[in-house]
């Protein structure tokens, strides 16, 4: 029992602890990778190659004065900035890592919590990020934040239906709520990418709009909000939105190879199976990670490539066309599976 | 006590606190958060009895969807103007004989021999499935009929919203 445990709170350290990592790393991935795009050199003083900056950043973060506006609601100003950051978080207990670590004897599981209910909870639980938006926008008791955080709750709420649509067919196909089940399936035939590409396409747009990453950033456009709904924050109350934006989008990439691109699995042997040697079942956690960094660059490439969406176009994107295709393609998947059953 | 028993209190007596806090705050910002935890803790609730779909729907539709359009909806008000109001003493007293008809109502059930859950299923792979099958085997035109009426009732809804009927 108390093994046990001690194991659980193990695998929960090493889940935040590498993924805030990850997470660090990928503000840093981006502001290299935009210098390449932009034909600059971008960080490259701390450390080999810059490779320390993200430290840097931390530190900068922590050691600037962290203004307090007399005019703001101080309780909501201060948790919101906590209540965004959290569900990211929490919503990776869920996500399948790897199959199985087997360690002298005993066989540990690649993933944290293994809910029957899983997308539900990785739902649930992301639906409640918008509230750390909407306060931060309430809080500060000024106009831009306001209109940023009206604009993102709208956004999040709508792209959510979409989101949430767009992955029944996926779950039809696999026969499981389980994301543990979706990758074994995953391993077993063929990555659902290619039963199910409208159900990907649809989705990657989604989650793009879900974490407010361009072409979708409208709640913090610059040119129109200053900087939307974290105009007023500084200091680490700041550095906790942004850590926020990228765990989500850190999510829903893994969400992406979770559902689309077979999780853990590599489509042969000995990768296309639960491990049941140590070696296997640690190459399969590395696979994982290094798909969501592919998406992750994904992401970043998407930004500074394509410009913002105006904001009605957003919404008729969402309501008049996202919406209507995937529940044309739930019952497409439907009458097919239906008639591959017979 | 067991971490079973500690949990139950826990999530109980928060719960109950954040329902108070509900009704007792004069800021509508604060109540709707507070509202917001009470779903949460009462999310709680349903996984100690491993119905781990409901607690899923619990947080998605009531703190994730209709509370965040609550919130939409009381941001937009004059909050200064609803912190300066005063307790109604009816409404206070309405409330009283509301609650009293609820925990006399709640005496009479508690006090009914307790029907045992049948069957020893506690097989967690089988929590959704106890949810749908009766749901689309046994009472498939109930459910069909429920789904109409929201139907018409949200199509009423887009009329009603309409400045003006062309």
């Amino acid at each position: 029992m108390m093994l046990e445990l001690l194991g659980h709170l193990i695998k929960i350290a090493a889940v935040i602890g590498v993924m805030l990592g990850f997470v660090a790393y990928t503000v840093m991935l981006e502001r290299w990778a935009c210098a390449w795009m932009q034909d600059r050199i971008g960080p490259n003083r701390v450390g080999p190659f810059g490779v320390l900056q993200p430290l840097a950043d931390g530190l900068k973060f922590i050691f600037k004065e962290d203004v307090l506006p007399h005019h703001v609601n101080k309780v909501y100003f201060c948790i919101a900035p906590v209540v965004t950051m959290i569900p990211g978080l929490i919503a990776m207990a869920v996500i399948p890592w790897g199959s199985n670590l087997p360690i002298a004897g005993h066989v540990i599981k690649g993933v944290i919590a293994d809910l029957n209910v899983g997308i539900l909870f990785i739902f649930a639980i992301s639906s409640l990020g918008v509230y750390g938006i909407v306060l931060a926008g309430w809080a500060s008791n000024s106009k831009y934040p306001f209109l940023g955080g009206i604009r993102s709750s709208a956004q999040m709420i709508s792209y959510e239906v979409c989101l949430g649509l767009s992955v029944v067919p996926v779950f039809m196909q696999a026969g499981s709520l389980n994301l543990m089940k979706v990758v074994e399936y995953q391993a077993a035939h063929t990555w659902l990418v290619l039963c199910q590409p409208l159900s990907f396409f649809i989705f990657l747009v989604s989650a793009f709009a879900e974490t407010n990453r361009t072409p979708f950033d409208l709640p913090e456009a610059e040119q129109e909000l200053v900087g939307g709904y974290h105009t007023e924050y500084s200091s680490m109350k700041f550095a906790m939105f942004f850590l926020g934006e990228y765990a989500a989008m850190f999510v829903q990439s893994a969400l992406m190879v979770t559902l689309f691109f077979g999780g853990w699995s590599l489509p042969f042997a000995p990768f296309n199976a639960p491990a049941t040697e140590l070696w296997v079942g640690a190459v399969q956690i590395g696979v994982f990670l290094a798909k969501v960094v592919c998406f992750l660059f994904l992401f970043i490439w998407v930004r500074w490539t394509i410009p913002r969406f105006r904001y009605d176009q957003l919404m008729a994107l969402g309501w008049k066309i996202f919406i209507p295709l995937t529940i044309v393609n739930i019952l497409l998947v439907a009458v097919v599976l239906a008639l591959v059953a017979k | 006590m067991n971490v079973h028993d500690t949990l139950f209190w826990f999530f109980s007596i928060a719960m109950l606190l954040c329902g108070v806090f509900v009704i007792a705050n004069r800021n509508p910002v604060a109540s709707a958060m507070a509202l917001v935890l009470m779903f949460l803790f009462m999310a709680g609730l349903f996984v100690l009895l491993e119905a781990f779909f409901i607690a899923a729907i619990q947080v998605l539709v009531y703190a994730g969807a209709v509370m965040v359009l609550f919130l939409f909806v009381i941001m937009l008000l004059d909050i200064k103007a609803s912190e300066r109001r005063r307790f109604a003493f009816l409404g206070v007293f309405g409330g009283i004989v509301v609650a009293g008809a609820f925990v006399w109502e709640m005496r009479i059930i508690l006090s009914q021999p307790v029907i045992p859950l049948q069957s020893g299923n506690t097989d967690l792979s089988a929590g959704l499935e106890n949810v749908v099958k009766p749901l689309f085997q046994h009472y498939m035109l109930p459910f069909e009929v429920t789904a109409l009426l929201l139907l018409v009732a949200m199509v009423g809804v887009v009329l009603l919203s309409k400045k003006d009927l062309k």
